[in-house]
């Protein structure tokens, strides 16, 4: 199907607000209850990590990565427009959150 | 894939609706003490109810586990002047609080239990002392308790009525206590009304109903009292349709439900005419703590691109402040900027603290803080390192937000020494409460509104749902799912903050506002009815909206029935300039009655002597839980 063109309407951004790894994500759903605003869903298919359905309603509270029980499965991705800086105090480097 | 849109491209169609759904289908539960609202206050309320003998039902739209504005964290622990560290007397620290439109009772209640009710979430397991040594030798900490007072409110040591505490991972515990319990929790539905008895509004409240926001069942709750514990609305005056979670200070379930139906069963309302900027993390603006003026909420020292302390007060031992002391100070601070004398960007000084104090800065509070965990998490693996990097401030760079994006935060239900409304069999607490606080605040009226329920329920008798009324709300509440076309939820919320904006905002007359409530009527009549949800989800989303107009309505209302203006209130009246005449300076309280509004002007000592009045009303309290 991935040579399919559909006809798809803009689609929601920032929309990503975390990534899966798929081999270190069992699928337990744990981030799916803790979010309390249901941006995940649980994927049809057993073992394999959510599907963000609603990463419009976020408040990027962070709960689903700070309670997943699998280190690695889940990374915080903030948007680019919320990415922050910093400065080395002895060098003066600045530094963006990468 | 994760996204929606890689789904769809990987299996050539879009994921189904993962749970099933039953909209109509109906599950009636029936208990002494129904709890709406499942955040912190919710959850006391639920705990203290059951622990005085009551059998309990907590309805929650998340999952308690982590919902609520309390949900992710908590670092201040405030107001407890009964803790051990403290040098204030509790009456006093309480009188002290006091400001005109305060709210009298609560206040009193957190000063008297707050620390109980800490010890309470110990004994849950929640962590509030430094017990495996990890901030020896920060300044507050106490060897022999471990405890750490907080600079807050404290400078000199002089007070220390305010802890520094480990609130991640209270929410955890809290449900875990409710199960212990025996509290049966309805997670992911949302309370849609009150039921009153006989189906009358202004009769004793017998319960509620609800909806599951994953399956659409309709859920009807009969219960001898309530207790309302939904949050407050910081949705009402702003959506962002793209970040419409991230918008606003707080989530995006937070959107003045309780005071909708509460309104809707003619309870007493008050405080509703009141508004303030929200100048925090609108989503328009900067992450909460990656930076900014907020870089000195926690003691932090702000400095220009050279090195030049900021005269910003710190909210450390050094200065003693509290948030926004330093907003006086900013068009100062804007002018040497202009003249050269400050150069931007600035930055939160991190590295000259000393390195303890920046690592119980960085690591503990804002680790502990709500949102912010993520942030220290997140900024500490890509590098960030308090003891070298100064963190950026958005201060000037990303500008003040617009008097336009304000929050309703002081409004809630009227309530006496018991914590009852205005109305039999049900009770208030948290934010539902006007004039609110914070997390402790929450906790120790949501504690004492359970015990005062289970007190309450062994005088009532048996509630009778009345099910016309049940029928009129079920019509209502799935009127968008038998539509899949019309206005989507984001497009009514928009419409109905813009006029929020407009018409209720810096600028009040009665011609505004008589405006303002003519758009709002235009909404309900016209463009509410032709709401569509294609799934649980949205319909959730659409009754929200439902909500925010109800609010909105409710506000105008009682804006222009005060006329006066307030420099207490912080609202000023265009048409009536003068600022707080004697006759004004009364809660206005507000409620409906026979499909109008009525307005009446309340005493703001109502609540009597707080210390005489407290301990009349509160002759059996036992302190801290000692049960199992």
């Amino acid at each position: 199907m991935m040579g399919k063109n559909f006809a798809i309407p803009n689609i929601i951004s920032p929309n990503t607000p975390v990534i899966f790894d798929p081999d270190h994500c069992v699928g337990c759903n744990t981030c799916v209850e803790v979010c309390q605003i249901d941006v995940f869903v649980p994927h049809p298919e057993k073992g394999k990590p959510p599907i963000i359905l609603h990463p419009d309603e976020c408040w990027y509270c962070g709960c689903c990565v700070n309670d997943c029980p699998n280190p690695g499965a889940i990374k915080f991705n903030w948007p680019l427009q919320q990415r922050g800086y910093w400065k080395d105090k002895e060098t003066g480097k600045i530094i963006r959150f990468k | 894939m994760t996204t929606w849109h890689e789904y769809l491209l990987e299996k050539g169609e879009p994921p189904s609706w993962p749970y099933p759904v039953r909209y109509g289908a109906e599950q009636e539960i029936s208990c002494d003490v129904l709890v709406v609202g499942g955040g912190i206050a919710g959850c006391w309320a639920a705990i203290s109810a059951a622990r005085n003998g009551a059998t309990v039902a907590l309805v929650e739209k998340g999952d308690t586990i982590r919902s609520g504005a309390g949900g992710p964290g908590c670092d201040h622990y405030c107001d407890i002047p009964t803790n051990p560290l403290s040098k204030v007397d509790p009456d006093e620290w309480a009188r002290e609080m006091y400001k005109p439109y305060s709210n009298v009772i609560g206040t009193q209640i957190q000063c008297r239990e707050g620390w109980d009710t800490l010890l309470e979430y110990e004994q849950m397991g929640g962590k509030i002392r430094d017990d495996k040594d990890e901030y020896v030798g920060v300044e507050g900490r106490d060897e022999k308790t471990k405890m750490m007072a907080s600079p807050r409110q404290n400078k000199d040591h002089s007070r220390n009525t305010v802890l520094r505490v480990w609130g991640s991972t209270f929410k955890p515990a809290l449900k875990k206590e409710c199960k212990r319990l025996g509290v049966k929790i309805f997670d992911r539905v949302m309370v849609t009304s009150l039921l009153n008895e006989g189906g009358i509004p202004g009769g004793r409240v017998v319960g509620a109903t609800g909806v599951n926001n994953r399956t659409g069942e309709f859920l009807i709750f009969k219960a001898k009292a309530t207790i309302l514990a939904t949050a407050g609305n910081y949705s009402l005056y702003l959506l962002n349709t793209e970040l419409a979670g991230y918008n606003t200070f707080r989530s995006r379930t937070q959107t003045g439900d309780g005071i909708a139906m509460a309104w809707r069963a003619g309870a007493e309302l008050t405080m509703m005419e009141t508004t303030s900027p929200m100048g925090l993390s609108t989503g328009f603006k900067h992450t909460w703590y990656a930076g900014a003026g907020d870089a000195s909420y926690e003691n932090v020292q702000l400095v220009d691109s050279n090195g030049r302390v900021l005269p910003i007060p710190t909210q450390g031992w050094k200065d003693g402040s509290m948030p926004g002391d330093d907003r006086h100070m900013r068009p100062l601070i804007r002018e040497k900027v202009l003249r050269g004398e400050y150069e931007l960007p600035f930055f939160g000084d991190f590295p000259a603290m000393p390195a303890i104090e920046s690592r119980a800065t960085w690591q503990m509070m804002l680790r502990e803080e709500s949102t912010s965990r993520i942030i220290v998490d997140t900024y500490s693996a890509a590098g960030f390192d308090p003891t070298k990097h100064q963190l950026i401030s958005y201060l000037l760079l990303e500008g003040e937000s617009p008097p336009q994006w304000r929050t309703p935060g002081r409004c809630g239900l009227l309530i006496d020494w018991n914590l009852k409304t205005s109305l039999e069999g049900l009770f208030a607490a948290g934010e539902q409460l006007f004039s609110a606080r914070d997390h402790s605040f929450c906790a120790a009226t949501g504690r004492y509104a359970g015990r005062k329920a289970a007190a309450y329920i062994k005088q009532v008798a048996e509630p009778v749902i009345s099910r016309d009324q049940v029928d009129r709300e079920k019509e209502r509440v799935y009127a968008p799912v038998k539509r899949t076309g019309g206005l989507e939820w984001k497009e009514l919320h928009a419409g109905i903050a813009r006029a929020m904006q407009f018409f209720a905002s810096e600028y009040l007359t009665d011609r505004l506002l008589a405006i303002g409530l003519d758009t709002l009527q235009e909404i309900e009549e016209e463009y509410a009815p032709r709401l569509f949800a294609l799934d649980p989800h949205k319909l959730m989303r659409c009754l929200e909206d439902l909500n925010l107009l109800t609010h909105g309505q409710i506000l105008m209302q009682a804006a222009r029935a005060r006329k006066a203006s307030s420099k207490l209130l912080n609202f000023y009246r265009i048409d009536y300039p003068e600022i707080d005449p004697v006759e004004w300076q009364k809660f206005l309280v507000i409620k409906q009655q026979d499909g109008r509004a009525e307005v009446s002007l309340l005493p703001l000592d109502y609540a009597g002597d707080p210390v005489a009045q407290y301990e009349a009303h509160n002759k059996d309290y036992t302190g801290v839980y000692q049960g199992r």
